[in-house]
């Protein structure tokens, strides 16, 4: 029996659920969901759809008000009332808290970041800066609990539908300790970074916060494009977090993926090579993300990105 | 307030590591470093420490060498460290981890705990939670800016669209992101102190671990190149760059 974590919001299931229910039906056997939080009842039809034969539910705002703890309390008396050998969370900040609290609860082995998962006890990730592939073999106590990055599988509806079992949230004061109690969303216009046809991303090669408008003006000259960022860039404050790509941020599978002033480091490659086209800009002639461009422009970004800019606006007739 | 930090010495991130014949990571006799992301939960640390008139105790799980890492944190000022090393030990994963840190912390009085997101080696990013879990411990994760009044956390939690404010009463366990703050360089003093401040060097069987609490759980048990991906053309931006960009917006018909 496989298990899926599924992170829920009032938006309704995360698509990464939809890929980890998607990967489990695959493998074969029965396959359940577990969605804890606001929105959980209403994205259990969702999860049905994707595979999930029953999904244990709580609209419990606990689950969402308190960090942690009280989702991973009611997860591990789950587990232990139904048995799971596999759990699939995916690599989200609030999903890493709830896996690494039940593999201490379970004492199961736990593996993160992975790529595909191949059977209940094996699961596949790519190492030592993206050039090794190994496969992992889990054993020890069951659930083995395996973290997923997000868009490693496309999500298929089976056209299942759930058996929905409500969960009661029962859970003591004393871990509702860390709590959410402010919330502050970064408004963003356009499409989705993890949505959009063309990701437009730039680097330390910036320079400055403000030359990020000229991908700005980029990506609205395109259309269907969201600009994103190296972790250079974040950490440098020019961006918010909610740009990054690679290892510790978002993985995106565009038509285009525009690396401008990006060294390519292999914590950011892993979270853009699933592009189908990658494009680079860069002054130095020897960075590594000429090595897997499609088409790699060696010069100044300043010189490139208007022209283009002006190019793409011609194309366009704006 | 005494902080524990916790802090892995990984392979130098500007080397090449490799596997062993074994399949686990060479973390022995390779140049290694004081994980990158471990330097901003040590700077934390010591920002809350120094604030309150406490101590920072940096603990590793690590070989021999996670001395030198041991030893970065003390220059950059953490007052005492404790190291565990065990044969044993090697190819640990995390919940193992987790146990030795867990039981090493717990030896001593403290107000909290700091760690890094992830390790730059490993990036498994959940360990931190699993020791908060062994302990019993609320823990705020992620954090991009830590506060303390009283017995009382604030911090920023890094979420996909933006942030949220986290509070948590000590003690706890926090993780902080590398946009948290700035490490600060060891001084020469830093490193000249360092060799006089105590390292406390454990075996697992000094935690009272036995060995079946200190076994993995899992293996590499198969190993592959991954496909080179060969880059395609790369022109000079003279070379009529932009057009040739356009060209292949419009091939991939987003334009
Ligand atoms: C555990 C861990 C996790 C990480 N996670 C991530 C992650 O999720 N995402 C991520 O991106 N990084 C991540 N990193 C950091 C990563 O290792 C690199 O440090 C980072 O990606 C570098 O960003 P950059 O390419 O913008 O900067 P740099 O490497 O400094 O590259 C800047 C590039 O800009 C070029 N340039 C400068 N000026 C110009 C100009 N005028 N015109 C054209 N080109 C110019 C330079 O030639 C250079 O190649 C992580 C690191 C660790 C240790
Ligand atoms: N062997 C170790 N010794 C000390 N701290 C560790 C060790 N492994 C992991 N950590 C801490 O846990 C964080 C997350 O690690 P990981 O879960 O391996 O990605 C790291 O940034 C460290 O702060």
């Amino acid at each position: 029996m496989i298990w899926v974590y599924a992170d829920v919001s009032e938006a309704g299931a995360s698509p990464a659920a939809l890929e980890l229910l998607t990967k489990a039906r695959e493998l074969g056997g029965d396959v359940a969901a577990v969605a804890l939080g606001p929105g959980a009842n209403a994205a259990s039809a969702e999860l049905g759809l994707h595979g999930a034969s029953t999904v244990y539910v709580s609209d419990d705002a606990v689950f969402s008000d308190s960090v942690g703890q009280p989702a991973a309390h009611v997860l591990a008396a789950l587990v232990a009332e139904h048995s799971p050998e596999l759990v699939l969370f995916s690599t989200s900040y609030d999903s890493r808290d709830v896996a690494g609290r039940l593999q201490a609860k379970t004492g199961s082995t736990l593996m993160s970041n992975a790529s595909d998962v191949l059977a209940l006890d094996r699961a596949r990730t790519e190492i030592l800066g993206g050039t090794k592939i190994v496969d992992v073999e889990l054993r020890g106590p069951s659930p083995h609990i395996v973290l997923v990055r997000p868009k490693s599988f496309v999500a298929e509806p089976s056209g299942g539908t759930a058996t929905v079992v409500q969960v009661a949230a029962e859970v003591p004061d004393e871990l509702r300790a860390a709590r959410r109690v402010e919330r502050h969303a970064e408004s963003a216009s356009g499409p989705k970074l993890e949505d959009a046809k063309v990701v437009v991303s730039g680097g330390r090669g910036l320079q400055d916060p403000s030359n990020f408008s000229m991908l700005d003006e980029l990506a609205a000259a395109i259309g269907d494009a969201a600009v994103g960022a190296s972790r250079a860039a974040v950490d440098a404050g020019w961006v918010p977090y909610s740009y990054q790509i690679g290892q510790t941020g978002k993985t995106v599978k565009p038509e285009i993926y525009l690396a401008v002033g990006i060294s390519g480091a292999t914590q950011h490659i892993v979270g853009m090579k699933g592009a189908k086209r990658i494009i680079a800009i860069n002054k130095d002639a020897d960075a590594p993300i000429f090595g897997l461009a499609d088409l790699g422009v060696i010069g100044d970004l300043f010189e490139v990105i208007p022209a283009l800019t002006a190019e793409v606006r011609a194309r366009r007739g704006l | 307030m005494n902080v524990v930090a916790l802090v892995k010495y990984v392979p130098s991130p500007q080397g090449t590591p490799q596997l062993g014949p074994d399949n686990l990571l060479v973390r022995s006799g390779v140049e290694g470093a004081l994980d990158p992301g471990d330097e901003y939960a040590l700077e934390a640390a010591l920002q809350i420490a120094e604030a309150s008139g406490g101590e920072v105790l940096a603990v590793s799980m690590g070989p021999d060498d996670a001395l030198a890492g041991v030893q970065r944190a003390l220059a950059m000022g953490a007052h005492k460290g404790v190291l565990i090393t065990d044969e044993g030990l090697r190819g640990a994963d995390t919940l193992v981890t987790a146990r030795v840190l867990a039981a090493a912390i717990s030896r001593a009085p403290f107000d909290l705990i700091i760690g890094g997101v992830e390790s730059t080696d490993g990036y498994t990013g959940t360990l931190p939670a699993t020791v908060a879990e062994l302990l019993g411990l609320p823990s705020a994760t992620f954090a991009r800016k830590v506060e303390v009044s009283g017995a009382d956390l604030r911090t920023e939690r890094q979420t996909e669209t933006g942030y949220d404010v986290v509070t948590c009463p000590i003690p706890a366990v926090v993780t902080v992101t590398s946009g948290a703050n700035e490490p600060r360089y060891p001084t020469l003093k830093g490193i000249m102190s360092a060799k006089t401040k105590p390292v406390e060097r454990l075996s697992a069987s000094d935690l009272g671990l036995s060995a079946e609490a200190t076994t993995a759980s899992q293996g590499i048990v198969a190993v592959a190149e991954a496909p080179a991906k060969a880059g395609g053309e790369v022109i000079n931006a003279s070379d009529d760059a932009a057009s040739r960009i356009a060209d292949m917006l419009a091939e991939a018909k987003v334009i």
